[in-house]
């Protein structure tokens, strides 16, 4: 029996209305680069897809936990507490943004809603979650430190060497490996050993001797139910453990790379655009997590459709208010740019 | 009072010292701490000290993340040059999470490490390669080159909110100086003149300042008054104190063992340019290490590198104006 069978009905209307949450916030990023164009510049990386990896993960999370995804960063503030305006006005180049307009979509950062830091350079935030498990190990605060990664970046030096130094020094974190098979536009079976070799990813976990385990990231609960062993083997003190969850993500790797003035949207993901191969795509969206998370629990009596209608229609309003809210947002003054050089 | 101290000796009693006053300091490296024998070990314990594998990405990678979580993490590196193997956790990470985060975090942390062993190391592991870390916004370069300013600018870099690349010249290692007693700080962005004088601005970093000083005793006997400036930070550059000691001198001698379009003379060069022209009396003149890289066998090695003899000749040409061979 998985710890997900002991959530309250609460906890689980929370993890539906969080997931619709980061759905409609993306999707609206999504939408402003062909309704408002020029209003995001460089380049974002939407979590569509990814939404019952990430709330199944971070439901399990105590107050005091860290959180550091990637670039691909949108969805865990939305769910962590940080407030969705601060977010899009942050994606919008506003003052108001939650980085006051210095990072942008790749580099969101929250660290008083325990989210840190996001690096815009694949793999490399993975020793980041490291280095702030092993400062929660030395100052004894009981955290546990989540880290979010794509399958792309399981390849990189810093995967391996983050790895195994936390498996050496039992470090407070869980490294979840978002396996969306798609490395920006490279498919996984052009790179990756162990998926050539048909065998999970999961499976690097062998080389560090740590726990590995694939999970169906499209289902909130199974996720919640590997996390949760994973973070409490952390807090525990013995060590690191390796997710590999798997899902599929609906929107292209970023916008089209383009240089101004070409303006930029989101294309066809890369299954289409890049290897032809549209009932991949078609199949993977028929499997959408919130829809399959909906009729679960419907069936298990937590809400009715009624019930799941008005969470939808919060959820929609609420990034009504988000999208104007940052639109209207000021611009950061432009000497703004000589601050926080230096602490 | 003051106590006599190797250059080596003295960055490990900084180290020590600022670990006892302040518990978030830790430090860890490849092959430290070995045994529970070792002295830091034994002051310590394990959480604070630690030994790594050879892993600089997750080394350099796990200070900046546990820099951002409350620890002050220094990271014994040896080498410069091991420094290249992670170079974007050095230039791409550290130094812009604090920017890109609109002021929300800070990385306390410092990079400790060697460089510019001309001692037979060859090729990889005798360079200087600060030049590509001192321009970077939000990272700070420390190049000490006495006991006293290699103490002080220790203490001085982990007390600082900022990533530090803190770099000690290899052949200064066992080099006796004087270092004054209690908590002797040195701040960054600040020069010291080594030696006055009137008549040329030398200026050079680390092994460097002690050949110039070599070669200032030698032109002293030739009626020569060279002043020596000394930046001992390449990041942030005390710019102002060079301009000032080229205002009275008029002439500029810039040394440095980097290669001369990687070296911080040239920078220092551009900034004297633009300045402090209009009290240049002669062209400004770079010694430097010569286009190759650092040979293995020592009379190459020698030709290669700045020497007290260069130095000499490079003062007398911007005293006659004329462009010597040096």
């Amino acid at each position: 029996m998985g710890a997900s069978s002991t959530l309250s009905n609460d906890k689980l209307k929370w993890m539906y209305t969080q997931m619709c949450r980061i759905r409609e916030f993306e999707e609206r990023v999504k939408r402003t680069f062909v309704e408002h164009p020029g209003v995001i510049r460089g380049h974002a990386h939407l979590g569509d897809g990814a939404e019952a990896s990430i709330v199944g993960s971070l439901a399990t999370r105590q107050e005091n936990d860290l959180v550091m995804p990637s670039y691909r960063c949108h969805g865990y503030p939305l769910v962590l507490g940080t407030p969705a305006k601060a977010l899009m006005a942050e994606i919008y180049q506003r003052k108001t943004g939650i980085c006051k307009g210095f990072g942008g979509s790749m580099h969101l950062a929250d660290p008083a809603h325990h989210f840190p830091t996001a690096s815009g350079i694949i793999g490399q935030g993975i020793a980041h979650a490291a280095g702030a498990a092993y400062a929660a190990q030395v100052k004894k605060t009981g955290q546990v430190v989540y880290s979010f990664f794509g399958d792309g970046s399981s390849k990189q030096g810093a995967f391996f060497e983050t790895l195994n130094m936390a498996a050496v020094w039992k470090l407070p974190v869980v490294f979840v490996l978002e396996n969306n098979e798609y490395q920006a536009y490279t498919h996984i079976k052009l790179e990756d050993a162990n998926a050539i070799a048909g065998d999970p990813l999961s499976q690097k976990a062998k080389a560090f001797s740590i726990p590995g385990v694939t999970v169906d990231g499209t289902d909130p609960l199974k996720v919640y139910d590997v996390v949760s062993e994973a973070a409490e083997r952390a807090r525990a003190g013995k060590g690191p453990s390796l997710i590999e969850s798997k899902f599929y993500r609906f929107s292209p790797h970023g916008n089209a790379i383009t240089v101004p003035p070409v303006p930029t949207q989101f294309q066809e993901h890369e299954a289409i655009e890049v290897y032809g191969n549209k009932a991949e795509f078609e199949a993977a969206k028929a499997n959408d997590p919130i829809k399959k998370f909906r009729t679960h629990l419907i069936g298990a009596g937590v809400l009715n459709d009624a019930e799941a209608r008005k969470i939808e229609d919060f959820v929609r309003s609420e990034m009504d208010e988000v999208v104007k809210f940052a639109l209207e947002s000021p611009l950061p003054a432009p000497e703004d740019a000589l601050n926080y050089v230096y602490a | 009072m003051a106590r006599e101290m190797m250059f080596a000796e003295a960055i490990a009693v900084a180290i020590t010292e600022e670990m006892q006053r302040d518990p978030s300091v830790v430090f860890y490296g490849q092959n430290m701490a070995m045994t529970d024998r070792d002295p830091f070990v034994r002051k310590f314990g394990k959480d604070r000290v630690r030994i790594t594998p050879i892993s600089e990405t997750a080394e350099l990678g796990i200070a900046v993340g546990a820099a951002m979580n409350g620890l002050r993490p220094i990271v014994e590196l040896y080498m410069a040059e091991f420094m290249l193997v992670a170079f974007d956790e050095v230039i791409n990470e550290a130094p812009r999470l604090r920017y890109m985060s609109g002021g929300q975090v800070k990385v306390p942390c410092v990079f400790k490490a060697g460089f510019g062993f001309a001692a037979g190391w060859a090729g990889q592991h005798s360079n200087c390669t600060y030049h590509a870390m001192m321009g970077i916004p939000g990272l700070k370069v420390a190049v000490p080159s006495t006991s006293a300013d290699a103490m002080g600018l220790m203490r001085a870099a982990i007390r600082d909110d900022n990533p530090v690349v803190y770099l000690h010249h290899y052949m200064l290692t066992i080099d006796k100086g004087s270092v004054p007693e209690g908590e002797h700080i040195v701040p960054f962005g600040v020069a010291d003149v080594k030696r006055e004088g009137t008549d040329v601005t030398i200026v050079a970093t680390a092994w460097m300042v002690k050949k110039s000083l070599a070669a200032a005793e030698i032109l002293a006997k030739e009626g020569i008054s060279a002043e020596v400036v000394d930046p001992r930070t390449l990041a942030p550059l005390d710019v102002d104190t060079i301009v000032q000691s080229v205002k009275k001198t008029g002439r500029l001698v810039l040394v440095d063992q980097a290669p001369r379009h990687a070296s911080a003379a040239a920078v220092i060069a551009g900034e004297v340019a633009e300045r402090g022209f209009e009290y240049l009396k002669a062209p400004v003149k770079m010694v430097t290490a010569l286009d190759t890289s650092i040979p293995y066998s020592e009379p190459m090695e020698k030709f290669v590198l700045p020497s007290e003899e260069k130095i000499v000749n490079a003062v007398k040409s911007v005293l006659t104006r004329q462009a010597a061979a040096v």
